[in-house]
């Protein structure tokens, strides 16, 4: 009795990870810092979180119907709700709802779909986002608001929803009177009017080694990110090279003139730069493929944010620094390929 | 701190080295090993494949109706000097037809079917008479003549090997008994069982290499052979033979991999371990070799796994060559309800087969019977979002994520740059592939491709050739006609002499005619 | 705004001043675009493409005489390949010229053979084997297919029939003849 059987592609083993399962669990680390996050400036970011994918999905769904791509499938991966998570977190909690389509539009649309879809894109999708809302909107991507307990007004959740919705503050209030300096910004001023940063580190919103919320949400990233790399969901190579090149390039400017340049720690933990390191940063679509290449990816970021923030006109440069470094990622594959097994040096 | 790569092998096993990447896989292979290694069940018929490796099928040598003996040659190759196909019990020749033939594509082939008589009486056998004098030649011809092939699942020619073995020069011999591919146990079984004659199949193929010393590599989770290969060693007066535990992961057996492990060197791509005065040979084909020479059997049988969750007891089971598969499984209790897929070999380099009608083969180290929960769901296949996984465990060091781009747009050029062809196909990218990527059947098909292009390169080359020799030739026979009319007509000479020769031409031509009309 | 033009200028200047010396220093040797179109184009020597030959039709494309698109034998590879190759859009074969076919190779049924060696003339790369009155045979490994002795044969004794090529792994996703099949295995029996 002669049985058949199914054929099918060699390895024969059920999969262990699934492009769902990854973005998943990146989305997982993120939420410590998101936690955190509105824990020291209130429930505004939430609010900017699901605007942002909700959006992210409509946009998703849109381009995958015009493509002609199975919608459940790619609906399902989380990318789009990932990349909503991180265009979020870079806005002020009471950004109005437009600044989240937009940004969107341009994360999903143009710098995701345009290029080809997942897998394809060349420039991180969130930044592309970003970078796009914070130019075109500068009042409303400035408009931060202090740590909850140094702010003389705190909205309740119908004040955050009904200024996201509408655009202007509640109450007949100014922008001007809710809004505060981030400790970059503080920085920024300082110097340009010839200020010591050991004065200005005085003011209060700079807390221990940071800008007060900002250092704890920082450690929250961190620490999720610390996670994912133990899970082998991200390699070590960018966050070191970040990090390390930060710490490195800030303590030599910091030692040569600490009247104009903060100390190293303050950089780590001030701006975007943990969770730049930890999560946007290491996208693997948009960045470098090898290991020493992710080397020069993440110590080029660095760099470039530390340039940016010192004589840019941007307060924080992570952003750029991420969309310039992935334009020269394929560049740093080619040259950086391991040596094959066997061949000569 | 060696100039020439061969003395830093000499020194194979001394120190252990990593290689790149590889993966830690559950073994599966303790079930299997409950039982001892069982003869199997004589079936009513024998289907011996005539195409058992790539490239062409042997010449079949006896015909329908003939009476053969077990042993007897069937069927030789006429290239690659490799030697032939015997018959793996006494009976007759039933046919010589089409049948499935385990090979990857599905296709059936030819074969020469066996009805044997249930005597199973061996042909007239002609063992060495003493190995350890004999010239080194003849012991090859021995190993050729046997129709041995590596029994590791890459079945090459052994003879072949050893003759360039031989010739470049051997001083060390590596028997591969590492076998690192979950769920297979039939080289850990021989070594359990058959420890003596896997001693004795080293001490035979040093001599006919010249090879001044041996290593056998094992597990290091196998510690029972360890005990047997010892134990094996102190009986005999065997010499120069070191037995070596290397870590345990997956693709250690790999010969470029083990070699790396136990040497520290690369075999150069595009080479073979002769470079480097390494000959790498299969426990299961030093037995064969031992069989061959001290008793003249020729290969016949192998030890075959039966496992998986989809029959009811795995073992392991000496077949001889040409059992269908389901025998064997049959005598392992049968198939368990949620049988799904079989698997001739392991679960990460194997290939399926359709039916169980399919034969045992030389390479059928192992047959999986895997239930549905264990193979791949069918999962649609996403896009690539080049994470690194399996660039990160490759042992090839070669970036998967770029070899699938070039194969599946067809850009060759920079697949050989990229390394396609150093790739082993072990399927461990495949594994960790998020996006679920089918990476080594996108290799697989990208070397047969390119071989397929170097063909018809070669062919276009030496049409090229044969065109332009010919029109140099159309040319020359021209001129050469051009020159004799030159001639004739100057030979004719001018004005009345012409007249003259040419009236003398056409009276001659008259005559002739006018002779023979 | 004088120094912006000034300094646009000079920067541009020298930049294109470097990129110029660049391409110098760092120009590779490559063999003339004759002999790599030759190298693309599939060597049947059939004429399909109006040409004496596959070299006389690379020789009329690099001079710019004749379009890509006239090698049936290449196809559609063939003529995506030499778009690459000149950097020119690659167009549709062209049907005056012929269709692509699979790769065929010539048979003689040689009980029909008068050995008139009309073939043997005719046959572009010496393909084929024989003398007068003596048994003619295609030589298969050498025949590229290109149909030119089949007009001159008095008998109409030549046949084209498909080149049996080896089997290869397929692409992944394709269904293959995976199950019980009547087909047998394509393969070259050894010898004989």
């Amino acid at each position: 009795m002669i049985r058949r059987f199914d054929t099918g592609g060699a390895p024969h083993f059920p999969p262990q990870t699934t492009v769902r399962g990854v973005m998943l669990q990146v989305i997982y680390a993120l939420l410590p810092g998101v936690i955190a996050h509105a824990w020291f400036f209130g429930p505004g970011i939430v609010v900017q979180i699901l605007l942002a994918c909700g959006f992210a999905l409509l946009f998703e769904a849109l381009c995958l119907t015009i493509r002609r791509r199975p919608l459940k499938l790619f609906l399902s991966d989380f990318s789009a709700p990932l990349t909503a998570l991180l265009f979020a977190l870079c806005l002020p909690p009471l950004a109005p709802w437009w600044i989240a389509l937009v940004g969107m539009f341009f994360a999903i649309v143009i710098a995701k779909h345009v290029f080809g879809g997942l897998g394809h894109n060349l420039f991180n999708p969130a930044m592309v986002g970003y970078v796009v809302v914070l130019i075109s909107f500068p009042q409303f991507m400035t408009a931060w608001l202090p740590a909850l307990e140094l702010a003389s007004w705190t909205p309740t959740l119908g004040q955050v929803l009904s200024t996201i919705a509408t655009g202007h503050p509640p109450g007949g209030l100014a922008w001007d009177a809710i809004t505060g300096a981030t400790p970059l910004d503080t920085i920024r001023t300082s110097v340009a009017t010839g200020k010591m940063i050991s004065e200005a580190r005085l003011a209060p919103i700079f807390g221990d080694f940071g800008g007060l919320g900002w250092e704890w949400i920082a450690n929250w990233y961190a620490l999720g990110g610390l996670w994912l790399l133990w899970r082998r969901i991200i390699s070590w190579q960018v966050p070191v090279t970040m990090i390390g090149s930060v710490v490195l390039l800030g303590l030599a400017a910091y030692l040569a003139d600490p009247g104009s340049n903060p100390a190293p720690l303050q950089h780590v933990f001030s701006g975007a730069l943990v969770v730049g390191a930890f999560f946007i940063a290491t996208d693997p679509v948009s960045g470098c493929a090898s290991p020493r290449g992710r080397l020069i990816f993440g110590a080029g970021v660095g760099i470039i944010t530390l340039a940016i923030r010192r004589w840019g006109a941007y307060p924080d440069g992570v952003a750029f620094a991420v969309l310039l470094m992935n334009m020269l990622a394929p560049l740093i594959d080619r040259y950086t390929r391991p040596r094959i097994f066997g061949h000569p040096a | 701190m060696f100039r020439d790569p061969k003395d830093q092998a000499k020194l194979a096993g001394v120190t252990l080295h990593h290689f790149h990447g590889g993966l830690q896989l559950r073994h599966n292979k303790r079930v299997s090993c409950e039982l001892p290694i069982e003869r199997a069940a004589p079936p009513e018929r024998f289907y011996v494949p005539l195409l058992q490796h790539s490239g062409q099928e042997a010449r079949p040598i006896v015909a329908a109706g003939q009476h053969v003996l077990k042993g007897e040659a069937i069927a030789c190759f006429e290239h690659l000097g490799s030697g032939c196909l015997h018959a793996p019990a006494s009976g007759t020749v039933s046919a010589i037809g089409t049948h499935p033939i385990s090979h990857p594509s599905g296709f059936d082939g030819r074969c020469v079917v066996i009805e044997p008589d249930g005597l199973n009486q061996w042909t007239e056998l002609h063992p060495v008479d003493n190995w350890q004098q004999a010239d080194p030649d003849d012991l090859r011809q021995v190993i050729r003549s046997a129709g041995i092939v590596g029994l590791g699942g890459a079945v090459f020619p052994t003879a072949h090997k050893v003759d360039e073995a031989s010739r470049r020069g051997i001083h060390t011999l590596i028997l591969n008994g590492a076998e690192c591919e979950p769920y297979i146990s039939c080289d850990e079984m021989l070594m359990r069982e058959q420890p003596a004659s896997i001693i004795l199949g080293a001490r035979i193929l040093q001599r006919a290499v010249g090879a001044r010393r041996t290593v056998i590599a094992i597990e290091d989770q196998m510690g029972a052979v360890h005990q047997a290969l010892q134990h094996a060693l102190l009986e005999s007066d065997a010499a120069e033979i070191d037995i070596v535990k290397v870590t345990t992961i997956y693709p250690e057996g790999g010969e470029k991999q083990l070699i790396q492990v136990l040497t520290g060197l690369e075999v150069p791509s595009g080479g073979r371990p002769t470079d480097l005065g390494l000959l790498c040979q299969n426990v299961a084909t030093a037995t064969a070799v031992a069989r061959a020479v001290t008793e003249g059997k020729p290969l016949v049988e192998r030890v075959v796994t039966v496992t998986g969750s989809g029959v009811r007891r795995p073992r392991n089971l000496l077949a001889p060559i040409g059992t269908p598969i389901s025998v064997l499984v049959e005598q392992s209790d049968g198939y368990t309800d949620d049988a799904a897929r079989l698997v001739l070999g392991g679960p990460m380099m194997g290939y399926a087969l359709a039916s169980d009608a399919n034969p045992v083969i030389k390479a059928a180290n192992c047959i999986l019977v895997l239930s549905m929960d264990e193979i791949r769901p069918p999962q649609p296949e996403m896009p690539c979002i080049r994470c690194g996984e399996c660039a990160r465990v490759c042992p090839a060091v070669l970036q998967p994520q770029q070899l699938q781009w070039t194969v599946r747009h067809g850009l060759w050029d920079e697949s050989v740059s990229a390394g396609l062809a150093d790739c082993i196909e072990c399927g461990c990218c495949d594994y960790v592939c998020p996006s679920h990527i089918p990476l080594v059947e996108w290799f697989r098909h990208g070397k047969s491709e390119l071989r397929r292009l170097e063909a018809e390169h070669l062919a276009a080359d030496s049409a090229r050739q044969r065109f332009e020799a010919r029109e140099a030739r159309l040319d020359r026979l021209k001129q050469e006609r051009r020159r004799r009319m030159e001639e004739k007509k100057r030979a004719l000479g001018e004005g009345q002499e012409k007249q003259k020769r040419i009236a003398d031409a056409i009276e001659r031509a008259r005559s002739r005619r006018q002779e023979n009309p | 705004m004088f120094t912006a033009v000034i300094l646009f200028t000079v920067l541009g200047s020298l930049l294109g001043l470097g990129l110029g010396w660049a391409a110098q220093k760092f120009r590779v040797e490559t063999d003339p675009v004759v002999d790599r179109i030759d190298a693309i184009l599939p060597q049947t020597q059939c004429g399909q493409c109006d040409y004496p030959g596959c070299r006389p039709y690379a020789e009329a494309i690099a001079s710019g005489e004749a379009p890509i698109n006239q090698c049936p034998p290449g196809g559609e590879a063939g003529i995506r390949a030499l778009a690459d190759l000149l950097g020119v859009e690659p167009l549709p074969l062209n049907p005056d010229n012929g269709q692509e076919q699979p790769r065929r190779v010539a048979v003689i049924d040689e009980s029909a053979c008068i050995g008139c060696t009309l073939c043997i003339q005719a046959c572009p790369v010496d393909a084929i084997l024989g003398a007068a009155k003596r048994m003619h045979t295609v030589i298969e490994a050498e025949c590229t297919g290109c149909d030119l002795c089949l007009p001159p044969c008095p008998v109409d004794c030549i046949a084209m029939v498909p080149r049996q090529s080896p089997w290869a792994w397929p692409r992944p996703g394709q269904n293959t003849r995976l199950g019980a099949s009547a087909n047998s295995m394509p393969v070259q029996a050894g010898g004989g």
